[in-house]
Formats: C-alpha cells, sequence, structure tokens
C-alpha cells in the first residue's frame, strides 16, 4: 500500500508546490517591478498584497469564457491544455530535494527538451485556431523563435552532462559537492539563460505577443481561464526554468545549515528575480535582431563550450 | 507494461490513420503529433527511453513544427479542404496499400517466428545506446552526418539567394 501511496503524495506534493509558486510569482513580479520602479505594487488585498493573486484567480473564474465564432473550436479549446499539460510533465523529473522527486529518471534533461519543445504547439496551435491575423503572425514568431532557441539550449546544456556523465538530474546535483557547475561551465550557462529567456516567451524575447504590435499575439482571441491557462504556463514556465539553471549550474538543494527544499527553493527564487529584472530594463528587439544573435551569437558560443568542455574532460 | 505496448500502439494506429484521412492540413498534422508520441510510449515499453525521448524531441518537437510553420504561411485552413476531395481515390491508394500490405504481412512473419514476449525486459540507458553508436556503429553515424552536411550546404546556397542577382551577400 505505501509502495503506490509514496510516489502519488510526491506527485501531490510536487504540483501543489508549483502551482502556488505559479500564482505567487504574479504578485512576486508586481512587487518586484514596482520596487525597481519606486512605487508600491499590490499591496491592499491581505498581508503585503498577497492575497490579490486569489482575488484575480476569483475574478478570471466567473469571466465569460467566449469562443469566437470564427476559431476552429476543438484546437482552440486544446492549445491552452497543451502548454500546462507539457510544463507540469516537465516537473516530473525535476528533484526539488534528495527525496522528493516524482521519476528519477536516466534520461530528466531531455525530458524536459522534449517537454519544453512540445510547449511549442501551444502558441502555434491557438495562433492558428484563432483565426485572426495578429494572431497567426504570433503564432508564427512563437514557431520560429522556438524552435530556433531550443538548438543551443540543447546543446548548452550538455557541458553539464560531459561533467556529470549522466543525463539524470539527482546525478548532476551530486556532481557539484565539490565546485558548482556556474565556474566551469560559466559560457554555458550564460547561453542557457538566454535561451530560457525566449523558450519561456519573456521579455525583451516577447515577440510572440508583443503588444505594441500584435495586439496580444497568439492569445489575442482567449479570455476567461483559457487566457488564465496561458498566462500561468508562462509563469510555470519561468519557474521550470530558473528550478533547471539552479539543479544544473548553482548545485541544486546543496547549501549548508538550512534544509535541501528550502535551499533549493530560495535559490530558485532568487533566479526568478533575475527573470524580472531583465523584464524592467531591457528593451524588446526586432524580430530579425532576434533570429541573427540566436544564429549567430548564442549557437557558436554554445559549441565553442561543448567543445572545450569536452576537451578538458578526455585530456 | 504490456497492456501499455499495446495501447500505445492503438493510439498511434489510429491516429496515423486519422493523419490520412483528414481533409483539413492542420488536423492531419496535429494527428501525426498524436501518433509520434505514442510512438515514443511504444518506444517506453519496450525499454528504449533514450529512443523515446529522441523520437519526441526530434520528430515531434523540430520536424513537424516545421510542418506547421508551413501550413500556417500558406494558411492552408478549411478553405483549403475541398481542394483535397479527389486526392483520396483508388486509383491513387491502391498500389502503396499493396506493397504496405506486403510489409506487414513480412512483419507478422518475423514476430511470429521469433516468437516470445513482444515487450522486452530490460531498460537501455542513454549510456548504453551511446556505446553501441559510438562503437561498432560508428561508420553509418559519421555516414549519416555527411548526409546532414550535404543538405545543410544544399540549404544555405539556396536560401542564400542573393548570389545569382550579384547582391551584397
Amino acid at each position: 500500500m505505501t509502495g503506490l501511496l509514496a510516489p502519488l503524495a510526491d506527485v501531490a506534493l510536487v504540483l501543489g508546490l508549483v502551482l502556488t509558486m505559479a500564482a505567487f510569482l504574479i504578485w512576486y513580479e508586481r512587487r518586484l517591478l514596482a520596487l525597481w520602479q519606486d512605487r508600491y505594487g499590490p499591496n491592499r488585498v491581505g498581508p503585503f498584497g498577497l492575497l490579490q493573486v486569489v482575488a484575480d484567480v476569483i475574478k478570471i473564474f466567473f469571466k465569460e469564457d467566449w469562443v469566437p465564432p470564427f476559431a476552429d473550436r476543438t484546437v482552440f479549446v486544446l492549445a491552452p491544455m497543451v502548454i500546462m499539460v507539457a510544463v507540469l510533465m516537465s516537473f516530473a523529473v525535476v528533484p526539488i530535494s534528495p527525496e522528493i522527486v516524482v521519476a528519477d529518471s536516466s534520461v530528466g534533461v531531455l525530458f524536459i527538451l522534449a517537454m519544453s519543445s512540445m510547449t511549442v504547439y501551444a502558441s502555434v496551435l491557438g495562433g492558428w485556431a484563432s483565426n485572426n491575423k495578429y494572431a497567426l503572425l504570433g503564432g508564427l514568431r512563437a514557431a520560429a523563435q522556438m524552435v530556433s532557441y531550443e538548438v543551443f539550449m540543447g546543446i548548452s546544456l550538455m557541458g553539464v552532462v560531459v561533467l556529470a556523465g549522466s543525463f539524470r538530474l539527482g546525478d548532476i546535483v551530486e556532481a557539484q559537492s565539490g565546485l558548482w557547475n556556474c565556474v566551469p561551465q560559466f559560457l554555458g550557462m550564460l547561453v542557457f539563460a538566454v535561451a530560457g529567456v525566449a523558450e519561456t516567451k519573456r521579455v525583451p524575447f516577447d515577440l510572440p505577443e508583443a503588444e505594441a504590435e500584435l495586439v496580444a499575439g497568439y492569445h489575442t482571441e482567449y479570455s476567461g481561464m483559457k487566457f488564465g491557462m496561458f498566462f500561468v504556463g508562462e509563469y510555470l514556465g519561468v519557474t521550470l526554468i530558473s528550478a533547471l539553471i539552479v539543479l544544473l549550474y548553482f548545485g541544486g538543494w546543496r547549501g549548508p545549515w538550512l534544509p535541501p527544499v528550502v535551499w533549493f527553493l530560495l535559490k530558485t527564487l532568487a533566479v526568478i528575480a533575475v527573470f524580472f529584472l531583465l523584464r524592467a530594463s531591457l528593451p524588446r528587439p526586432r524580430f530579425d535582431q532576434l533570429m541573427a544573435y540566436g544564429w549567430k551569437v548564442l549557437l557558436p558560443l554554445a559549441l565553442l563550450n561543448l567543445l572545450v568542455t569536452g576537451l578538458v574532460v578526455l585530456s | 507494461m504490456t497492456v501499455l505496448f499495446y495501447l500505445a500502439g492503438a493510439v498511434a494506429l489510429l491516429a496515423a490513420g486519422l493523419a490520412v484521412s483528414r481533409r483539413n492540413a492542420f488536423h492531419a498534422l496535429l494527428y501525426v503529433v498524436v501518433s509520434l508520441l505514442a510512438a515514443a510510449v511504444v518506444f517506453l515499453t519496450l525499454g528504449a527511453p533514450f529512443a523515446a525521448v529522441l523520437e519526441i524531441i526530434v520528430y515531434a518537437g523540430a520536424i513537424i513544427v516545421l510542418f506547421v510553420f508551413v501550413v500556417m504561411m500558406l494558411n492552408l485552413g478549411p478553405e483549403a479542404a475541398p481542394r483535397q476531395h479527389g486526392l483520396l481515390s483508388p486509383a491513387t491508394w491502391i498500389g502503396p496499400g499493396v506493397l504496405a500490405a506486403v510489409l506487414l504481412a513480412e512483419l507478422v512473419v518475423v514476430i511470429t517466428t521469433a516468437g516470445g514476449d513482444a515487450v522486452a525486459g530490460d531498460a537501455v540507458g542513454p549510456r548504453e545506446v551511446s556505446h553501441a553508436l559510438f562503437g561498432p556503429y560508428v561508420l553509418a553515424v559519421e555516414l549519416a552526418s555527411f548526409l546532414l552536411l550535404a543538405g545543410l550546404v544544399g540549404a544555405a546556397y539556396l536560401g542564400s539567394g542573393s548570389r545569382t542577382t550579384g547582391g551584397e551577400g
């Protein structure tokens, strides 16, 4: 009985933690942005404005959930589910502490890359099914951007995999017992972080939903909880990329005095704050600049990083 | 595991059939994605997690996205469906159908004569796959990389465009 219950308890724990975190991030981002922009941010509902998210969720549940008559109904409804399912599936192989992991897969890193390549479909399907020219343009941009940035997202990780000799995230954290990977894999970390921002379509790489030119991009026609799923999916993606950066480059749950889970959460929140700082400080590039930067700068850097790591390990 | 294998196999076959018979190009591509994901589960139940994950990354995550991208660029929506009306006439599918039936018969013969359980036991991890790929099969890997490089150079040449018109490129 316990053999069956223990994995289910892990699943419930991870899902609860991740979804709470994603909701909390909305408040975290608004407060941090306000701090950097010298204003207060949401501080009225509950202590420090923490219940603002709860109020927003209640509001969004009671909004009209409208499917436009010109949309492809099935695909339109399917699209927001894809992003939630794909990102939540990725968390199955993320070890939060040495004990808490749903599936400690031997191909963990690759599984996350596979699931992150599935999230492309959410934007593309949403953009196409909306049957709206802005949404279509957003979907096209999302497809081109995410397929390009996925390539060197994978290559930049391989340096870490070479050092640890395993795709298992637990092994990768164990391999950092001496020195964290952020020192020997500094270049790889930078490339991975940039690719991560592009994969989650955050500012400055939010061209698929660039509100100044495309209304709201691929989710222009979405309303109510379907929009909410795209929105939460984006924050889940940010959490996932930050958790990955912590696991791959900053020693995961390792740290003195405090329990492993606390260290993992603190580090992840710190990396997420960097994501938000990027949003607060950087403007959005043009689309051709984004593609040129990816293929002409980041791809050679990622390959160089892998090459040098391979040389050092083999020599 | 055996139940999972047959379930995923059935889903893959059904999705592949629907992918052929759909008139809407976009829906057909979505069925191809489902079929590939089901094939990945089949690999997983056969004890090949590495192949399963690569199947999703390469086929479902990259190649089909490019197909979807082209369909979106050409905007082949429901309006384009009537144009595919005559494409599934018996004259077009009988030839490939016979060939596929021969292949299926061969496959059935191989499986039934080999005997044993269809679902293998041991999982083959990434380490074993790499040892095989860069050990006994290194020649095949290098030949495949030649082919891909040739394709890459060709695509770069076709894409550069300005060369023939005497532009700055």
